[in-house]
């Protein structure tokens, strides 16, 4: 009996697909989640809408409530480490938690390095902007990945960004001669093993859902199209007017992204969608995007 | 042969791309009119909280029980064990729908979290040769077997993984997530 391999790593998150992940702060709101058909929840402090309104540095959420919301809900629970912080990881795994998010929605605390994902028991997910991205973090040991978009905006307009441009990275490899992927790999500063095994398989080696910016059942059926294998919604359940039922219609909408009768069906009346914010209005410096290296 | 795989959350397209390799044609089943049109129904892993409501919302549960009465044969891997399972013990959130097919008590996330995933090898009845690589993720248990149910799989300590009644089949691990396809011949077979 092997405990802990890659592919029990890997296999909880493809055991995720066509699902919807989502931020919860309290018990009461995993079990709303969970009741709505989430196939996991992420446990935080607070969703990124209310980081980025607060500022501050954002850190690892505090160990009770983390094993609060562990206590009630029978779905796999994730929790967010700072990029680099291999501590807040220890103590997460220590905790029990499912997956760990290294994630920039939190305040860095390191400027070069993430963390060796390799040194851990439990997987985990990381965010990517492109296909160079998503590689490095995965030669680093991550099991799952996820576009990242830009938390806590209800605007999607950056997770279509950047899961347009992940596949388009991996069109444009499946379309070279095999000599050239050494360049490639070297262009998109990605190890050139990872590389190959793209270009030939034409998908990532991990699963990819998307994240940041998804408010509504018709975002989360759009990114489903764009070719993910399922969402992260951060504050656009919560911060909505009637989170149970926005809840529960983006996780139908996930499963049928490919019906619009149904999708329209579940859109009906769900009130009011999370305020958005347009990315041209964010102060460069806060950004959450662009963090990671 | 139409091979039905339950594609409401999971790892369907895992399946999926083993029974391609096998030559079979493959339905994804999302409402009652796929099911219709398969001859066979796989339910894949997933979350089976996600996957039982969405069972209910989207009026499968009954549709579904009513092939399995007529024979279709049907296999649950991990969530879809759970949900063939007659009863559920431990960790089930309340009102959890289930098909309750087969006469066997399953319990949920028996080993424990993440942490506790893993692989072994198995001796599995009706699959000859080398003993086959399985994998278990937050995986459950069948605590017991009843009726005409029987255990075709259990690990070193005697505890069972898989069990098989008439048509109906149950794994507590994923065979979908290695390139093993004799599992799913079996399954084609039944």
């Amino acid at each position: 009996m092997e405990k802990s391999t890659f592919r029990t790593k890997a296999g909880l998150a493809q055991m995720l697909k066509g699902g919807v992940i989502m931020d919860v702060v309290t018990p009461e709101q995993a079990r709303i989640a969970e009741e709505a058909g989430a196939v996991a929840v992420m446990a935080l402090e607070r969703v990124p809408a209310d980081i980025r309104k607060h500022g501050g540095v954002a850190r690892m959420s505090d160990p009770e409530m983390i094993q609060g919301i562990i206590e009630a809900v029978t779905i796999p629970v994730m929790a967010k480490a700072r990029i680099g912080h291999f501590v807040e990881a220890q103590l997460l795994e220590a905790l029990g938690i499912d997956y760990i998010d290294e994630s920039e929605v939190l305040t860095p605390a390191d400027e070069h390095n993430h963390i060796n994902k390799h040194k851990f028991n439990v997987p985990f997910v990381c965010g990517c902007r492109n296909l160079g991205e998503a590689l490095r973090r995965i030669n680093e040991g991550a099991a799952m990945i996820r576009t990242k978009g830009e938390a806590g905006t209800g605007n999607v307009v950056e997770a279509v960004r950047h899961a347009r441009q992940l596949f388009a990275d991996i069109r444009r490899l499946q379309s070279m001669n095999e000599d050239e992927l050494f360049v490639a790999a070297k262009e998109m500063q990605a190890p050139y093993e990872l590389v190959r095994e793209v270009a030939e398989a034409g998908k990532l080696p991990v699963v990819n859902f998307a994240a940041g910016g998804i408010a509504t059942p018709a975002d989360a059926a759009l990114m489903m199209q764009l070719g993910v294998d399922g969402v992260f919604v951060g504050s656009g359940i919560f911060k909505s007017g009637d989170p149970a039922r926005r809840a529960k219609a983006i996780v139908e909408a996930t499963t049928h992204y490919n019906d619009p009768k149904i999708i329209a069906e579940v859109s009906k009346g769900l009130g009011e969608a999370m305020v958005g914010i347009n990315i041209g209005d964010i102060p460069e410096g806060e950004l959450l995007a662009v963090r990671g290296w | 042969m139409n091979v039905g795989v339950l594609a409401l959350q999971g790892a369907f397209r895992e399946h999926e791309q083993i029974l391609r390799r096998l030559g079979q044609q493959v339905t994804q089943v999302r409402l009652p009119e796929h099911l219709e049109q398969v001859d066979r129904l796989i339910i894949p892993g997933g979350e089976s909280t996600t996957i039982g409501k969405l069972l209910v919302a989207y009026k499968l549960v009954e549709p579904i029980r009513e092939r399995a009465r007529r024979e279709m044969p049907v296999w649950g891997t991990c969530a879809g064990m759970i949900l063939l399972a007659g009863q559920i013990i431990e960790g089930r959130p309340e009102g959890q729908p289930a098909l309750a097919l087969m006469d066997i008590v399953a319990q949920r996330n028996a080993f424990g979290r993440q942490l506790d995933s893993f692989e072994a090898d198995l001796q599995i009845a009706g699959i000859a040769g080398e003993p086959f690589r399985a994998v278990f993720i937050r995986a459950p248990l069948i605590t017991s077997v009843g009726g005409d149910a029987e255990a075709v799989a259990t690990l070193d300590d005697g505890r069972i993984v898989a069990a098989r009644q008439g048509r109906l089949l149950a794994t507590a691990f994923h065979p979908e997530l290695t390139d093993d396809t004799r599992m799913h011949e079996l399954f084609l077979e039944m």
